[in-house]
C-alpha cells in the first residue's frame, strides 16, 4: 500500500434543498486497490459517484485526486484528470457503432483541430487513423471487435455492459468507478464480469471503486469495503469485518423488514 | 395616473393571457407537451362567439358558453386524433405534431372562410366609463375581469375538489402509477384538454369583445405569449399561469406606456429568455434535475 | 484500414466529379435559355433551402439541440449582407462572408446562454430569440424598419453552387470526424458524453456557430435573390419551414435533409398560387409523418448507406476482422 492516497475524500457531503443526501463521508483509495461501496437502496451510493465525477458539486468537504482538488470541476475535466465511470442504467451512445462509442472516449486525446478536419488536412487523417487503430485494439481485449460496426443499442444486455466498461477504460482512467456492473446479469455472466474486472485491473494498473448489490460478489473480490447508509459511512474494513459488523447487519436487515 | 391607467389595461390583457396560459400549463403538466395548437383553439373560440352573436343572435353569456363547449369538444378531438397516437413518441415528434396541428387549424380556417378579418359587433356588453380618482375604467373591463376570475375560481374548484381534478393531479404526477391505481388515464387527459380548451374558447370571446378585430391567424401571438406566461409562472402550476399571465399583461402595457409600443411584442420573449436562463422552473416552480 | 481510406477518397472524387457535371449541365441549360425564369427561380430556392436545411441539420440532427428559431440567423445574415452591398458598396462575396460571420456571432451570443437549457425549453428559447431578432429589425430605421430594405439582385447560379458545395463539404467533413462524433455523443446521451471527457458545452456552441454561419450565408443569397427584404420574411413560420426539412428528412440524416428540402421546395413552388392548400398539405404531411414514421424519410441513415449495404450483401459476409495495424 502506497503512503499517499490516490483519491482522498475529506468530509464530503451534498444537500438538495433541505435534504442531506450524503454527508461527512471520508474515503481514501490507494493506487491499485479494488474497493467496494455497498449500502441499502437509497443510501446515497450513486450520489457519491456523482460527487466524485462532478455531476454534482459537493456542498461540503473536499475531494482530492492525485494531489489535485476536484471540487467544482466539470465532469469532462474530471474525466480528463483520470476518473471515469459506468452508469447504473447503461448510458451508451445507442445510435453510434460499437467502435464509435470507444472512439468518443478517445476524443480528449485527439490532437487534430476542427479546422483540420473540415479542410481534411493530413493531421486529420493521421489523427483519425490513430484513434481507429487504438479503438479496434481496445475492442479486441473485450472480444467486441467482431461487433464493431453494430449500433450499440442493438447489442444484447451483457455486451452493452461490457462495452460501457470498455468505453470507460478507453478514456484512460487511473481510477475506474463501476456503478452496479453486475445488475441484471445471470451468475454465469457475473462470473465472466468478475474475471474481466480482475483482468483489466492488472492489465491497466487500475484502481477500482465498485458499487454493487450482489454481496457475495463484493465480498469475494474487494479488498476493502465502505458501507453507506442514509448518506453516511457506517462502516469500513475488510470483507470479514463488514460481514460481522452489527451496524451493517442492522442496515441491511432493516431494509428487508420494511 | 397614466401608470395606473396602463396597469388596469394590462390586467385586462393579462387576464386573457392567463386564461389561455391555463390550458398550456395543464396540458404540459399532464403529458409534457407544448400544445402549439392551443392558440388556435383560442381563435376558434373567438369565431364561434362571433358567429353565435351575429348569426344566431345570442347574447354574451350564451355565446361564451357555446364557445366554451365547442372548444372543449374541439380540444378533445385534437388530442384523440393527433396527440394520442404519440403518447410514447419522442418529445420532438410530439412538438412537431403540435406545430403541424396548429398550422392545419390556421390554414384550414382560412381555406373554409377566407383570411378576411371580422369585427365583433359593439353593444354586446354595456360599455360605460367610470372615473375613479382620475382613472377611467370601462364597465366592459370590469365584466371581463370578473368573468376571468370566476372561471379561474371554477377551475381551482374542479382541480382541487372534484374526482376528475384529483385524477388530473395524479396523472400529472405519475401517469403509470395513476393507471395502476385504477384511474382512466386516457379519459383524464381528455378531460384536461376539454377544460383547457374551454378556457381558451372563453378567452377568445372575451378578446373579441375587448379588441373587436378577429382573424384566422389571431391565435399565434397571444398563444405564444400565453405560453411565456405559463413558463413565467412555472409550467404545470395552475396559480403560476394566472400570475404569469397578469404579470406579462401589465409589463406589456407599461412598455407601451413609456413609448416603446413597437417593442411590445418583443417584451414577452425577452421575459421568456430571462426566466429560462435564470429561473427555468418559473416563479413558482421547483427545480427538478435529471437522475443520473 | 487503407482500404477504407481509399474508398473514402474514391467516394470524395466521385462526388466532386458529379458536382462539376451538375454545375456544367445547369450552366449550359441556363445560358442557352432552355430553363425558363420559373425553373431558374425554383432551382435557386432549392439551393438556398438545402443550405438552410443542412445548417439546421448540424444543430438538431447531429448535436440534438432542438432549435426552432433558425430564421433568426437567416435574417441576421440577410440584413448584414444587404448592408454590406447596399450601404457600404462592397462586393457580393464580401457581403456573403460578412453575413455568415455576423450570423455565427449571433449564434454564439444566443447559444452560450441558452444551451444550458434542454429539450422543450431550449426550443422555446430559440423561438423567442428568433422573434426578438425579427422585432429588433422591425425597430431599426437604418434597415428600413417594417417597410424593409431595398437589395439589388446579385445571386447567380455560380455563387449559389459554390456556397452550396462548400456548405455540404464542411458539414460532411465535420460530421465524419472526432468532432462530429463528439456532437453525436451529446445528442445520444449528454451525461455519458460529459463523463467520457467531451466538453459538451463547447461542442454545442460550435455546432450552433457553424450552423448559424451557413444560415447567414443562405441569408445573403436569399436577400440578393429578391429586390427587397422585410422583417416579416423571417417570422417563425420561416423557422418552421426549415425545421420541417430536417424533420421530414430524418433527424440525423444529411441526405434526408437535402432530399426533403428539394421535394418540399418543388411542391411549394408549384402550390405558390394556393398558399392555403400548401400549408394544409404541409401540416397534414407533418402530422401523419410523425404518427406513422416519426424517424422521417431516411431515419438517421445517409443515402450512401443503401449503396454500401448492397455491396456488402453481394459479398455476403460480415466484415472481416483483419486490419493492418502496422
Amino acid at each position: 500500500m502506497a503512503n499517499t492516497p490516490l483519491l482522498k475524500v475529506d468530509n464530503v457531503g451534498i444537500q438538495f434543498g433541505g435534504l442531506k443526501a450524503v454527508s461527512g463521508v471520508n474515503v481514501e483509495l490507494y493506487q491499485g486497490e479494488l474497493i467496494g461501496l455497498i449500502g441499502p437502496n437509497g443510501a446515497g451510493k450513486t450520489t457519491f459517484f456523482n460527487l466524485l465525477t462532478g455531476v454534482y458539486v459537493p456542498t461540503e468537504g473536499q475531494i482530492t485526486f492525485g494531489g489535485e482538488k476536484l471540487n467544482g470541476l466539470a465532469p469532462y475535466q474530471i474525466t480528463r484528470k483520470g476518473i471515469s465511470r459506468t452508469f447504473q442504467n447503461i448510458r451508451l451512445f445507442g445510435d453510434l457503432s460499437v467502435l464509435d462509442n470507444v472512439k468518443v472516449a478517445y476524443h480528449s486525446l485527439a490532437r487534430h483541430s476542427i479546422l483540420s478536419s473540415i479542410l481534411r488536412l493530413p493531421s486529420h487523417f493521421s489523427g483519425e487513423k490513430e484513434m481507429e487503430e487504438k479503438a479496434i485494439d481496445f475492442l479486441k481485449i473485450f472480444n467486441l471487435d467482431g461487433l464493431k460496426d453494430e449500433a450499440a443499442k442493438n447489442l444484447p444486455y451483457g455486451q452493452q455492459r461490457r462495452l460501457e466498461i470498455a468505453r470507460a477504460l478507453a478514456a484512460h482512467p487511473k481510477l475506474l468507478l463501476l456503478d452496479e456492473p453486475a445488475a441484471g446479469m445471470n451468475p454465469q455472466e457475473t462470473k465472466e464480469l468478475m474475471d474481466l474486472i480482475a483482468f483489466i485491473r492488472k492489465e491497466f494498473n487500475l484502481t477500482i471503486l465498485l458499487i454493487e448489490h450482489d454481496m457475495p460478489l463484493v465480498m469475494g473480490v474487494c479488498e476493502r469495503i465502505y458501507v453507506l447508509d442514509h448518506g453516511q459511512l457506517i462502516a469500513q474494513g475488510s470483507p470479514e469485518d463488514i460481514r460481522n459488523n452489527p451496524k451493517v447487519i442492522e442496515a441491511y436487515l432493516g431494509e428487508e423488514v420494511s | 395616473m397614466e401608470i395606473v391607467q396602463q396597469i388596469i389595461n394590462g390586467i385586462s390583457l393579462g387576464s386573457i393571457y392567463a386564461l389561455i396560459a391555463l390550458g398550456y400549463t395543464m396540458v404540459y403538466g399532464i403529458i409534457k407537451l407544448i400544445n402549439f395548437a392551443h392558440g388556435d383553439v383560442f381563435m376558434v373560440g373567438a369565431f364561434v362567439g362571433f358567429y353565435s352573436i351575429t348569426v344566431m343572435g345570442l347574447s354574451f353569456f350564451p355565446a361564451l358558453l357555446l364557445a366554451m363547449i365547442i372548444c372543449a369538444i374541439f380540444g378533445v378531438l385534437i388530442e384523440r386524433i393527433a396527440y394520442k397516437p404519440l403518447r410514447n413518441a419522442t418529445r420532438i415528434a410530439a412538438l412537431i405534431t403540435a406545430i403541424g396541428v396548429s398550422l392545419f387549424i390556421e390554414y384550414g380556417t382560412i381555406y373554409v372562410r377566407g383570411a378576411q378579418p371580422e369585427a365583433y359587433p359593439a353593444g354586446v356588453l354595456p360599455s360605460k366609463s367610470f372615473e375613479i380618482l382620475g382613472v377611467t375604467i370601462n364597465s366592459q373591463s370590469i365584466l371581463i375581469l370578473g368573468v376571468s376570475v370566476a372561471l379561474m375560481i371554477i377551475l381551482q374548484f374542479i382541480v382541487h375538489k372534484t374526482k376528475t381534478g384529483k385524477a388530473m393531479r395524479a396523472v400529472s404526477y405519475d401517469a403509470e402509477a395513476a393507471r395502476l391505481m385504477g384511474i382512466n388515464v386516457d379519459n383524464t387527459i381528455s378531460a384536461t384538454f376539454a377544460i383547457g380548451s374551454a378556457l381558451a374558447g372563453a378567452a377568445g370571446v372575451i378578446f373579441g369583445i375587448y379588441y373587436v378585430k378577429i382573424e384566422p391567424l389571431m391565435g399565434i401571438i397571444p398563444g405564444l405569449k400565453a405560453f411565456v406566461a405559463a413558463v413565467l409562472g412555472g409550467i404545470g402550476i395552475i396559480p403560476g399561469a394566472m400570475v404569469g399571465g397578469l404579470v406579462l399583461g401589465v409589463v406589456e402595457s407599461l412598455v407601451s406606456a413609456v413609448g416603446y409600443s413597437l417593442w411590445r411584442d418583443g417584451v414577452a420573449f425577452v421575459v421568456l429568455i430571462l426566466i429560462l436562463i435564470f429561473r427555468p422552473s418559473g416563479l413558482f416552480g421547483k427545480n427538478i434535475r435529471e437522475k443520473v | 484500414m487503407k482500404e477504407v481510406k481509399q474508398k473514402q477518397t474514391k467516394g470524395f472524387w466521385l462526388s466532386i466529379l458529379l458536382a462539376v457535371v451538375v454545375y456544367i449541365v445547369v450552366q449550359v441549360l441556363l445560358s442557352s435559355s432552355m430553363l425558363n425564369k420559373f425553373y431558374e427561380n425554383t432551382l435557386y430556392f432549392i439551393c438556398i433551402n438545402i443550405i438552410l436545411a443542412v445548417s439546421l441539420h448540424l444543430i438538431i440532427g447531429i448535436t440534438g439541440q432542438f432549435s426552432i428559431g433558425h430564421a433568426g440567423f437567416l435574417a441576421v445574415g440577410a440584413y448584414a449582407s444587404a448592408i454590406v452591398t447596399m450601404k457600404l458598396h462592397l462586393p457580393f462575396s464580401v457581403a456573403l462572408i460578412a453575413g455568415g460571420v455576423v450570423a455565427a456571432f449571433a449564434g454564439l451570443l444566443i447559444g452560450i446562454p441558452s444551451l444550458r437549457l434542454k429539450g422543450d425549453y431550449l426550443a422555446i428559447a430559440t423561438l423567442g430569440f428568433g422573434e426578438i431578432i425579427r422585432i429588433t429589425l422591425l425597430n431599426i430605421d437604418y434597415v428600413g424598419g417594417a417597410s424593409g430594405m431595398q437589395v439589388s439582385h446579385m445571386t447567380d447560379w455560380t455563387t449559389l453552387f459554390v456556397c452550396l458545395l462548400i456548405t455540404l463539404i464542411v458539414i460532411v467533413n465535420f460530421t465524419n470526424s472526432t468532432h462530429g462524433r463528439a456532437c453525436i455523443s451529446v445528442r445520444e446521451n449528454e451525461i455519458a458524453a460529459d463523463a467520457m471527457g467531451i466538453n459538451t458545452t463547447y461542442y454545442k456552441v460550435v455546432a450552433f456557430a457553424i450552423g448559424s454561419f451557413f444560415a447567414g450565408i443562405a441569408g445573403g443569397l436569399y436577400a440578393h435573390n429578391f429586390y427587397i427584404i422585410q422583417p416579416t420574411n423571417f417570422g417563425f413560420l420561416k423557422s418552421f419551414d426549415i425545421l420541417i426539412f430536417v424533420v421530414l428528412g430524418g433527424l440525423g440524416s444529411m441526405s434526408g435533409a437535402v432530399i426533403s428540402a428539394i421535394l418540399l421546395t418543388v411542391i411549394s413552388t408549384f402550390l405558390q398560387d394556393y398558399p392555403e392548400t400548401r400549408m394544409i398539405i404541409y401540416s397534414l404531411v407533418l402530422v401523419v409523418m410523425m404518427i406513422y414514421r416519426p424517424q422521417g424519410l431516411m431515419g438517421t441513415k445517409e443515402i450512401t448507406h443503401f449503396f454500401t449495404k448492397k455491396r456488402n450483401g453481394i459479398k455476403g459476409g460480415k466484415p472481416d476482422g483483419k486490419h493492418t495495424a502496422a
